[in-house]
């Protein structure tokens, strides 16, 4: 089965330096994958290496099997939203889905104007809020039947209320699409209900990868008494340690589960699971990628 | 028609939530056989969800032959699990209150009994959920 973005020591240096490092990473068809991480990290990077408007710096890229740059074909099955979502505001609704329409090879109209619903047409784009502008430049996206749906930070103008709305469209185009979708957002609450796929990326460099639901279920919060750390039985490796007076609270990636009575043992949220691998001192330790479905970084 | 809600902070996998409350309506007679369940689209226009995850509840129930679907059609109740348990729960939950009165006896308040149950239900169903 081929990956619809796949990257291999994938880097892109602009002037002011790398934004963009080895990152190599295989994104599952049909997944809906969380691209994490801090404003900076190279999120918006990557998606735009991804449809071509940059050119990578070292490495390679491949969009549903081609490279966007030598190939562009194969923009015409990815659907890209930027950051803003930039649409013509003087535009009526109407006139922008009639420029959609034309510009488009495929173009699905009953989907878009499904989505759009209640959206009245004639409306300008300039007169619409921001979670109206949200609902049709993502009613655009799906208008082309996107394989592979390329989302930047799309909550970062709208309300709570509008966030919501703007995920339940998503995952209603994404029930009729099909398509695979890439949602790089830097507040992992807004993403974490829907996406089974996360990439964490951190100062330009891939800090994890992985299925969520295995991410979550290889990770343990153990807490106990401090004591000088030996090898716990089970523990693959610590991820993060913490010691306050006489107590210890270890972040920790097992295999199988953690026995051990003098430990009490818990699950982690996806969100602190993600900020224990962006801490800064998990930084400067590159280690080679372990081989297998999932792979660490740092 | 059944409609699903979330618990965000219940920890337990929203797959495993749908199949849950699929069961739950099944054992108090609320679907039966021949029901249709809301279709994928629904689901996730309803709840903002990943489609996967509902295509892996309806699965999972799928093969626990307890629905069938049919294509183009929709998802159906196939099976029961209503009468089995349903006559038992007016004795298990006498027995429960009389637990209770027992705890109460003890010392325990409201918000100790719930953590000493709640505790015990996470032991006993580590390895299902």
């Amino acid at each position: 089965m081929m990956s619809p973005l796949a990257t291999e020591e994938l880097g892109k240096r602009f002037r002011r330096g790398w934004a963009l490092r080895e990152c190599t990473l295989t994104v599952p068809e049909q997944a809906i994958v969380g691209l994490a991480g801090p404003n900076g990290a190279g999120k918006s990077t990557l998606l735009e290496l991804a449809v071509g408007m940059l050119a990578a710096t070292e490495g390679s890229l491949s969009v549903l099997g081609r490279d966007p740059r030598r190939d562009p074909a194969a923009l015409a099955d990815v659907g890209y939203v930027p950051q803003g979502a930039p649409l013509y505001r003087s535009f009526s609704v109407a006139e922008t889905l009639e420029l959609a329409r034309r510009t488009n090879a495929r173009w699905d109209r009953e989907l878009a104007h499904e989505l759009l619903a209640s959206l009245d047409s004639s409306r300008r784009v300039s007169a619409l809020s921001a979670g109206e502008r949200a609902r049709l430049s993502l009613a655009l996206a799906f208008g082309k039947r996107p394989a592979l749906l390329l989302l930047d930070e799309p909550f970062a103008q709208l309300d709570p209320l509008a966030g919501r709305d703007f995920l339940r469209l998503l995952m209603d185009g994404v029930s009729e699409t099909g398509s695979t979708v890439v949602i790089a957002s830097h507040v992992v609450a807004d993403i974490e209900r829907v996406c089974d796929h996360i990439v964490l990326l951190s100062e330009g460099r891939v800090r994890l990868e992985g299925n969520v639901e295995e991410l979550l279920a290889s990770h343990l919060l153990l807490t106990g008494a401090r004591r000088p750390l030996g090898t716990i039985r089970g523990v693959e490796e610590i991820v993060r340690e913490r010691h306050s007076g006489r107590q210890s609270t270890l972040l920790v990636r097992t295999r199988g589960g953690v026995v051990d009575p003098t430990w009490s043992v818990d699950g982690i949220e996806l969100e602190e699971l993600l900020l224990a691998y962006m801490a800064p001192e998990r930084l400067p330790r590159p280690v080679a990628p372990e081989p297998g479905r999932l792979r660490w970084h740092g | 028609m059944i409609e699903f809600h979330l618990d965000g902070r219940s920890g337990v996998a929203t797959y495993v939530q749908i199949v849950q409350q699929v069961k739950e309506a099944l054992r108090l007679g609320v679907l039966d056989v021949g029901d249709q369940l809301p279709t994928v689209r629904e689901v996730v226009a309803d709840l903002a969800i990943n489609p996967n995850t509902v295509a892996k509840a309806y699965r999972e129930l799928e093969r626990e032959g307890l629905v069938v679907a049919r294509q183009g059609r929709g998802t159906f109740i196939a099976g029961t699990l209503g009468t089995p348990s349903l006559e038992h729960h007016d004795a298990l939950r006498r027995e429960l209150e009389r637990w209770l009165d027992e705890a109460e006896r003890a010392g325990l308040d409201e918000e100790s009994i719930r953590a000493l149950i709640s505790s015990t239900l996470r032991e006993a169903y580590r390895r299902v959920a």
